[in-house]
């Protein structure tokens, strides 16, 4: 166990570095000027040439890559990822606010895409060519083509502008005080970014899920099971499931990056304040530290999700299993 | 028609003498008519596909889509009596399966089967035949694969209970039956990949006999173990034929068929081209078809002789 836990600590500390370096170059090899960035493009076109060596020094655009990285990472090994230039406040501070909207919609958009995608999948799979594979099929065909902001679009002004069953954005009502904004209020604001999310996952999940239940229907195991007399809804439920947890564990673990993914777009499209708008607005507006922030956080979530799916391999599958030695 | 065969089959009851001929094939001395009528008794059968012709490259051809049917099992007629075994011998891949597939009734879905199949005297439609599936008619097939990775192999071999008194019978019996196979406990608690080649195969032996069939359809069950384990396999196979069961022993090893069966089914070109008494494989004159001669030619004791030419 304690050989574990470090191996996944060195294996998280890699990867933190590594994703770092990566997010550091591009963001110093992206056209984001430091010094018109923190003084603004029109202040800048008015001063005179000495002010404005004067001020590139003073942000220090000079130093090497290398010296900026070290700098940088250092501060992050204390806590410190910068000021978020947007949004005026610590950057830790922006992302632990816009986490939790995101977190809420994202899990919330996770777990509906996963377990109906895996309904579906399973249903579909099991069904080979009937009126429900079909259909299925089918759905998710044109989902799995959709782009998501335009699915999100779609739903905004279907259930939002003509339907007026949701509110068109924001994640509470406009002009209430936060400590107003009930429990409801948030979930119907919720709502609509998160179903739309869920039905882009669920086409994702269920053709994935669909291929798999194919396959293991037709393993010697299954064929076996119902020579002995066994219905096909106990096959699925005997078997099935169980040869389908493990290729599903993997998927709905790999459907947080798609998910995350999605949630940029969609929040967008919601102007609602998580996470992935925060990307947005970090991305747009030249807002380095945050951006660079968001990315770091997103690997992690991404590396947590990873993690835990290789734990339940062990607890789902004995031939995965370590073994223990003495 | 098969009204007709099943009388018929009535009429003709009780001992054959060996070699005598009648439904197609020739008698082993043990072969007996219990009850009347063969234990199984399968008649013209047919397993077809509708497939796609590829012959055209051309727009018509693409949209047309001209399909042809292609038969894998042509006009085949075989019977197995109780307390004997009956070795169905061909090539590998010449659709043996396909002839176990039709009698458990999972044949595909894109699959025609046609032609009569008798159960203890009883013209078996479609739907019997998937509910004598574990009632009557049990599989042993032919690997490890057969058993779920992911289920002990205890539970597997119990299977699905209908009752909670089921459930103590059922444990119960596969008690006893790894008991007389010499599995232990500890084996019940293990899992497929943790089997040895010969504890798999005993285990998918139980999980047949669990539901204590009359038939036994044995789909290659010897491949990928040594002599010695093929051996006791087949062994354990007459000794279900001796205690009055019957097993349709499909396998492509002409030697291990002649070993332990009493009569053998020459399956080649999609049907069986001859039904013998393994006696009749002493010497090549009671050979009636070109395939068995030249099986029997190619056996080691008659020199390993490959080819056509007599």
């Amino acid at each position: 166990m304690g050989r574990f836990l470090a191996h996944v600590a060195i294996k998280f500390a890699l990867l933190m570095l590594a994703s770092s370096l990566v997010v550091f170059a591009l963001v110093s090899a992206s056209p984001i000027d430091p010094v018109s960035a923190n003084v603004g493009q029109a202040a800048l076109a008015t001063m005179s040439v000495e002010q404005r060596a004067e001020l590139s020094e003073y942000w220090g655009s000079d130093t090497p890559f290398w010296e900026r990285y070290a700098s940088w990472i250092g501060a992050l090994a204390h806590g410190d990822m910068g000021m978020s230039l947007r949004f005026n406040a610590p950057v830790e501070q922006v992302i632990a606010q816009r986490a939790l909207n995101s977190l809420a919609l994202m899990s919330l958009a996770w777990v509906a895409s996963g377990v109906l995608g895996f309904t579906l999948g399973v249903v579909a799979g099991a069904h080979r060519d009937s009126m429900i594979d079909r259909f299925t099929k089918a759905y998710c065909f044109v989902l799995a083509a959709s782009p998501t902001f335009w699915v999100a679009l779609l739903m905004l002004i279907v259930f939002s502008v003509v339907l007026g069953w949701f509110p068109v954005g924001f994640s509470a009502p406009i002009g209430k005080a936060a400590s107003e904004v009930t429990f409801l209020d948030a979930l119907h604001h919720l709502a609509l970014p998160a179903i739309t999310l869920s039905l882009v996952g669920v086409a994702n999940v269920a053709l994935h899920t669909r291929e798999k239940t194919i396959d293991v229907m037709a393993q010697p195991f299954v064929r076996l099971a119902r020579a002995r007399g066994q219905s096909n809804a106990r096959v699925i439920v005997r078997h099935g499931l169980r040869n389908l947890a493990l290729p599903a564990i993997t998927l709905q673990f790999t459907q947080i990056a798609e998910i995350f993914g999605g949630s940029v777009l969609v929040e967008q499209v919601f102007s609602y304040p998580g996470l992935g708008q925060a990307a947005v607005v970090a991305g747009i507006g030249g807002d380095a530290a945050l951006l660079a922030g968001i990315a770091l956080v997103s690997a992690a979530l991404v590396f947590g999700g990873n993690l835990i799916a290789n734990i339940l391999y062990g607890v789902i599958d004995p031939r995965l299993r370590e073994v223990h030695h003495g | 028609m098969g009204d007709q065969m099943g009388t018929d089959a009535h009429a003709q009851a009780r001992a054959h003498a060996s070699g005598e001929s009648h439904h197609h094939h020739t008698h082993a001395r043990g072969s007996v008519h219990r009850q009347g009528c063969h234990l199984l008794q399968v008649e013209h059968l047919s397993v077809s596909f509708r497939m796609y012709e590829t012959r055209g490259e051309g727009l018509r051809d693409f949209l047309t889509a001209p399909q042809s049917t292609v038969f894998a099992v042509r006009d085949l007629s075989v019977a197995v009596h109780e307390g004997e075994i009956v070795a169905v011998v061909g090539a590998s891949g010449a659709g043996k399966t396909l002839l176990a597939d039709a009698l458990l009734g999972l044949s595909e879905p894109n699959a025609r089967v046609e032609g009569h199949i008798w159960f203890k005297g009883q013209r078996c439609t479609a739907r019997d035949l998937v509910a004598l599936r574990g009632h009557g008619i049990s599989l042993v097939p032919q690997s490890v694969a057969s058993l779920d990775p992911l289920m002990r192999v205890g539970e597997q071999v119990r299977g699905v209970a209908a009752s909670r008194a089921d459930a103590r019978a059922r444990a119960q019996r596969q008690r006893q039956l790894f008991a007389r196979y010499g599995l232990d406990e500890a084996t019940a608690r293990r899992y497929p990949h943790e089997l040895s080649g010969g504890m798999a195969r005993r285990v998918l032996l139980c999980c047949a006999l669990m539901d204590d069939p009359s038939l036994i359809v044995a789909d290659e069950p010897t491949p990928g173990l040594d002599t010695d384990l093929a051996m006791r396999a087949l062994a354990d196979f007459r000794q279900f034929a001796d205690q009055g069961g019957g097993v349709l022993l499909i396998t492509h090893d002409i030697e291990l068929a002649l070993n332990v069966a009493d009569r053998v089914a020459v399956f080649d070109g999609g049907t069986v081209v001859e039904e013998t008494s393994v006696e009749s494989f002493r010497c090549e004159e009671r050979l009636r078809s070109e395939t068995a001669r030249r099986l029997w030619r190619a056996l080691p004791q008659n020199g390993f002789k490959v080819g056509t030419d007599a």
